[in-house]
């Protein structure tokens, strides 16, 4: 690293502009990440919070693809799941997606319907009918507090608390008992409705045998997920934009550093002709190149973290670990990846044409 | 020393092949200063970069210090250099980015190790005093002139205490006055560190100084002026 450290103090322009740039590659990245993850939370962290080792969707009409707004489970499924060896638990869940209001004011929210005392949603649920829980979001968009009346498809419902956020398909949810929803389904003109899908536990359970038995279809909380036409495509379109960051900055790096080989090619085949150990030539490009991706990178995740803390107020945004230091550690193992590509510069650079250099 | 023993080298030209070294043996004792001239294309650089084991010869053997350099690999060639070669280049070759004194530490470093920077950066002050640039020692090569890169240069392939010293037109770049103070500086380390040298020059003036003189013609190598030994 000898002759590393005083390359980068000596053309300290040179690797500025490249720290800058992945700098901006970090920030961007950091940022399409943290908001990847914001948008990926509002669209299923109602799903994801759940407690329940498979969701139970009925039978598609068509070619079986499960989803979340097709799905209608009925009570004869329901107590057939329930009856089935190893079960534990199995809790009907309505879902819709409809307006509540409040006076002048209205919110888009996702009603959700579930049991009494359903343990698998993780959250509080109403202990009466008439009442619901709302998510702080659609209280504040409502301006409504425990004790304050809404209304929903034209029922009033009691305000009994308010929830930490939690959402489906970028909607705040509203909790409400099992038969709240089925009448508030049967009055949006859904006929005879039990439940959208069952939140089923029971680790010993044959779930192919149970989903072939009951005539349902069922999946791990996570594979579900792609039951959401919405999540399906918007994270694929997020994750590829993010891949394709992974790859420009990969190449971005890499072609840095293969230019800056080449201008140091005269340099190199005199340090070789000197006697340089390909070793020690090796260390300094790949110490060079993690010290300027270390800083860049060390520096973008620093502004994501700033940014996305105010971000954070007005987008979905998150910031954690997995939107911060993960992307940036990728981005250097991608970046060094790149500047590997450079070495072969170094590596077959012939100290013969030292001695014909003019320096 | 250095020894040459039938050394021939040839590089591709086309279909066939050119001989720029054609049988050539040498010996250079430590402490002597062998002069080799000739005009341009007769192969005094190709014998130049054969005796730095820059390059292997298709036969003959080229011995350092006793040790057969065609019988190593390129590592071990690099390794050889670093440990029992000086280079003094035409142009001074000396990093852009380096203080003259980090010129010299520098050769400290390039096994990979960094054993020895203190004891280092001591020895380059000494041989930058050697060669009259105690007080440049901070300077970048842009700071300097010609003639004080030139002895940074020199001081740098002392840094290691070779047991060789291949120099290559070392006064080419400089007017006579700074040639002729290069060529005594050489002349007074190449007796103060024991070392076999060999230096390559156009300049007939140099001749008279040097302790032998080999002229080469078409890569065959001829005694002009043996070594007067006592």
């Amino acid at each position: 690293m000898y002759v590393a450290w005083r390359d980068l103090r000596f053309a300290r322009g040179r690797f500025v502009l490249i720290g800058t740039v992945v700098t901006l590659i970090t920030l961007l990245v950091g940022f399409l990440s943290g908001l990847t993850a914001g948008l990926a939370d509002q669209n299923i962290s109602a799903i994801t919070g759940l407690s329940a080792d498979r969701i139970v969707f009925s039978a598609g009409p068509g070619d079986g693809a499960l989803s979340y707004a097709d799905s209608a489970v009925t009570l004869a499924e329901a107590e057939a799941w329930r009856e089935r060896d190893g079960v534990e638990r199995v809790s009907p869940i309505g879902i819709s997606q409809l307006k509540l209001s409040s006076g002048d004011r209205s919110a888009a929210v996702a009603l959700f319907g579930v049991g009494p005392g359903a343990a698998a949603t993780g959250t509080d649920v109403p202990e009466r009918a008439g009442h619901l829980v709302l998510s702080g979001t659609a209280a504040r968009d409502l301006a409504v507090r425990p004790g304050d009346s809404v209304d929903l498809a034209g029922a009033a419902f009691v305000v009994d608390a308010l929830s930490a956020d939690t959402w489906y398909s970028h909607t705040p949810v509203v909790w409400v008992q099992l038969g709240d929803w089925q009448n508030v389904a049967a009055a949006t003109g859904q006929s005879d409705p039990y439940a959208t899908v069952l939140a089923v536990t029971g680790a010993g359970t044959d779930f192919a045998a149970a989903d072939a038995a009951t005539g349902t279809a069922s999946a791990g909380v996570l594979p579900s997920l792609t039951a959401l036409g919405a999540f399906r495509s918007e994270i694929g379109s997020l994750l590829l934009m993010v891949t394709m960051l992974f790859g420009i900055s990969a190449l971005v790096v890499g072609a840095f550093f293969t230019v800056w080989s080449i201008q140091r090619q005269p340099d190199v085949a005199i340090l070789k002709a000197l006697g340089a150990s390909d070793r020690m030539l090796i260390r300094d490009a790949l110490g060079q190149a993690a010290l300027v991706l270390v800083a860049g990178v060390g520096l973008g995740i620093t502004l994501t973290a700033l940014l996305g803390t105010v971000a954070g107020t007005v987008l979905p945004f998150v910031l954690s670990p997995l939107t911060t230091l993960l992307p940036g550690a990728a981005l250097i193992v991608l970046g060094l990846a790149g500047a590997g590509f450079a070495l072969r510069t170094v590596t077959t650079t012939d100290p013969l044409t030292a001695l014909g250099s003019n320096r | 020393m250095i020894q040459l023993d039938d050394v021939t080298l040839t590089f591709p030209d086309g279909a066939s092949r050119v001989t720029a070294i054609d049988h050539v043996t040498l010996s250079v004792g430590r402490g002597i200063v062998a002069g080799v001239t000739g005009p341009s294309g007769s192969g005094k650089s190709s014998l130049l970069a054969v005796a730095s084991t820059l390059i292997t010869p298709d036969r003959g053997i080229v011995r350092i210090g006793g040790v057969d350099a065609t019988a190593l690999s390129f590592s071990e060639r690099a390794q050889l250099r670093r440990e029992s070669v000086g280079i003094i280049f035409q142009q001074a070759n000396l990093l852009p980015a380096l203080t003259a004194a980090e010129q010299l530490v520098v050769m400290g470093e390039l096994g990979g190790g960094a054993r020895g920077r203190r004891a280092a950066g001591i020895r380059a002050l000494e041989l930058l005093d050697a060669v009259g640039l105690a007080d440049q020692a901070g300077k970048r090569p842009a700071q300097l002139s010609g003639g004080q890169r030139q002895r940074v240069n020199i001081a740098r392939a002392l840094m290691n205490e070779p047991t060789a010293l291949v120099i290559d037109e070392p006064t080419s770049a400089l007017d006579q006055e700074r040639g002729a103070s290069i060529l005594d500086l050489i002349l007074r380390l190449t007796g103060e560190h024991d070392t076999a040298t060999i230096l390559v020059t156009h300049d007939q003036r140099l001749l008279p100084m040097l302790d032998s003189v080999h002229n080469m013609v078409d890569g065959i190598l001829s005694v002009s002026r043996a070594t007067v030994t006592a």
